[in-house]
């Protein structure tokens, strides 16, 4: 256990995100940094995502989950990263004190002098998407299954049907037919995927599983064990179309339907969310509302690629050492930035543009309707373009990315927002 | 001349990649970048994927450990592959990267663990 009760750098949750902080905290010469984490393992969800698909952008490598989060907590430890294990956050103060508590020394105080939210997320529930129906046993989300089948050895059903064409729920599909059960089918709300594409055909498609694109869950029917559900067909205005109900007999609903950035520790330092999305408003070194308090990864905002929420984690870990040591960058100027045309979020919410004279600051967004024929991604100040590239299409499950670098200083620093436009072409 | 589309599965990109096929003979792919056109002739031919799963630990930290094929496996083989996986029981500690299965039904792939397990007592704060 920890005798120190100061440090330099705290990280709240060791999932890809808060390691990344860790280790650039470390490499940027902060002396004391600990990651506290309420599992017995650091590791975070990548320990339950045993598929592969991790370390394709950063690693060159085709990893699965639990061996790409070892990868980084290696090096972190090798940098002398601390971890304080089975030890609950409860309270972070704007002051950057943290409150926490484990069965070994009940409640700690400790101080940082900079703290990095890495949380992550939580998955949308079925009280969230109001399904109506009985509550029997059976209904669960897509990431507590891959718990159970993947850590703990459950089983959680035999028949399944899965709704939402979230990833995990895809892969959550491939895992069960995997181990035996039988998919139904998947029932897509929207009338596109939400997930990868390669996920549908590594997933669905290698396996004849049945995806419904415009379909939800209309009722679900059992008492004591979920024995159907009746599914529906929906309109534009995701309205039931009547008659087009169905009665699928199964007895495990698994919803893969979104997921939020989990943020109720930075409620209570006072950091300021983005009430869309429900993150805190950062910078472009991820530094929320409250001084000294940075935010990395999905607690942010929910990535499509752990890669890149350890990329975020990089940024922000450095940041947060630089701060701890009074030698992050004094901002003379804030750009703000947002989403013009069929852009719905744009991260980060402004940025410093001394920074690009260091390194690249990467604009991440996503488009609030898919596009299927090439777009023009463009960043303009006013009427001016600051830079643009191609992409063939544009998809809400994956996000966008464009680079701003220091060639684009001198053209930004006279202007006090940055708008993203996508532009079909 | 058969025009087939394929979605690459070689990145999270997820490229749409239009492919011409005459009898067994690819006559042209047209994909985002060089491993796409890869991906096609491999597809089409030999289909393989990266096979992921869990297998049993006595006196581990979990009851299960994650386990991958070193490279992408056979398609069709991939029902075999975890009917093999399914009788496999292994003693912790394991290690990441340990071999759990050589040359896996005589293919050129292994089946390594994903992880360290160190066993139940070893796990401390």
């Amino acid at each position: 256990m920890t005798q120190r009760r100061k440090y330099d750098v705290i990280i709240i949750g060791s999932g890809p995100g808060g390691v990344a902080a860790a280790m650039a905290a470390k490499q940027t010469g902060a002396e004391h940094v600990i990651i506290i984490e309420r599992d017995i393992e650091a590791g975070g969800i990548l320990l339950q995502c045993i598929h592969n698909g991790f370390g394709l952008e950063n690693l060159g490598e085709d990893l699965p989950g639990p061996t790409y989060a070892q990868k980084y907590i290696e090096q972190a430890r090798e940098l002398g990263v601390e971890f304080m294990l089975e030890t609950m956050v409860l309270d972070v103060t704007p002051e950057r004190k943290v409150f926490a508590t484990n069965k070994y020394e009940g409640v700690i105080e400790l101080e940082a002098g900079a703290i990095v939210l890495s949380m992550g997320c939580r998955e949308r529930t079925r009280a969230q998407i109001q399904l109506p129906g009985s509550r029997p046993a059976g209904v669960y989300t897509a990431g507590t299954a891959q718990r159970w089948v993947n850590i703990e050895g459950y089983m959680p059903g035999k028949n399944f049907v899965i709704l939402g064409s979230g990833d995990i729920g895809m892969i959550m599909a491939r895992r069960l037919t995997f181990e035996g059960a039988n998919v139904e089918r998947v029932l897509e709300i929207m009338p596109y995927l939400s997930g990868l594409s390669r996920n549908y055909v590594q997933c669905l498609l290698d396996f004849d599983i049945p995806l419904q694109l415009q379909h939800t869950v209309n009722r679900i029917i059992g008492n004591d064990r979920v024995e159907a559900i009746e599914s529906v067909r929906v309109d534009e205005q995701f309205k039931p179309i009547p008659g087009s109900q169905e009665i699928i007999p199964c007895d495990t609903l698994l919803l893969s339907v979104g997921l939020i950035p989990e943020n109720e520790l930075s409620k209570k330092a006072g950091v300021r969310l983005d009430t869309r999305i429900g993150g805190p408003i950062v910078d472009d070194e991820y530094q929320t509302s409250v001084s000294g308090i940075f935010a990395a990864g999905n607690v942010v905002h929910v990535y499509d690629l752990a890669d890149w929420v350890t990329q975020a984690g990089f940024r922000a870990g450095a940041a947060a050492a630089k701060y701890a040591m009074g030698k992050l960058t004094k901002k003379n100027r804030t750009i703000t930035t947002s989403g013009g045309s069929h852009v719905r979020y744009v991260i980060p919410y402004s940025i410093n543009p001394d920074n690009l004279k260091e390194h690249e600051i990467p604009l991440q967004l996503r488009v609030s309707q898919p596009i299927e024929s090439p777009v023009r991604v463009v960043v303009r100040a006013g009427e001016k373009e600051i830079t643009r590239k191609n992409e063939m299409y544009a998809r809400p499950g994956e996000m966008i990315s464009i680079i701003l670098q220091e060639k684009h200083y001198d053209s930004i620093m006279h202007t006090d927002e940055l708008v993203v436009d996508i532009i079909e072409r | 001349m058969e025009k087939i589309n394929l979605i690459c599965v070689s990145c999270p990109k997820g490229c749409t990649l239009d492919v011409r096929r005459e009898g067994d003979t690819i006559v042209s792919v047209e994909a985002g970048c060089k491993r796409g056109v890869t991906y096609a002739h491999q597809e089409l031919f030999d289909p393989r994927r990266m096979v992921a799963s869990t297998v049993k630990v006595v006196d581990g930290l979990h009851p299960l450990v994650p386990v991958a094929t070193s490279d992408p496996f056979p398609k069709p083989q991939i029902p075999q592959l975890l009917q093999a996986l399914r009788e496999v029981q292994v003693q912790a500690p394991v290690k990441i990267g340990q071999v759990i299965i050589p040359s896996v039904l005589g293919t050129d792939v292994d089946v390594i663990a994903s992880r360290d397990m160190p066993e139940e007592q070893a796990a401390s704060i």
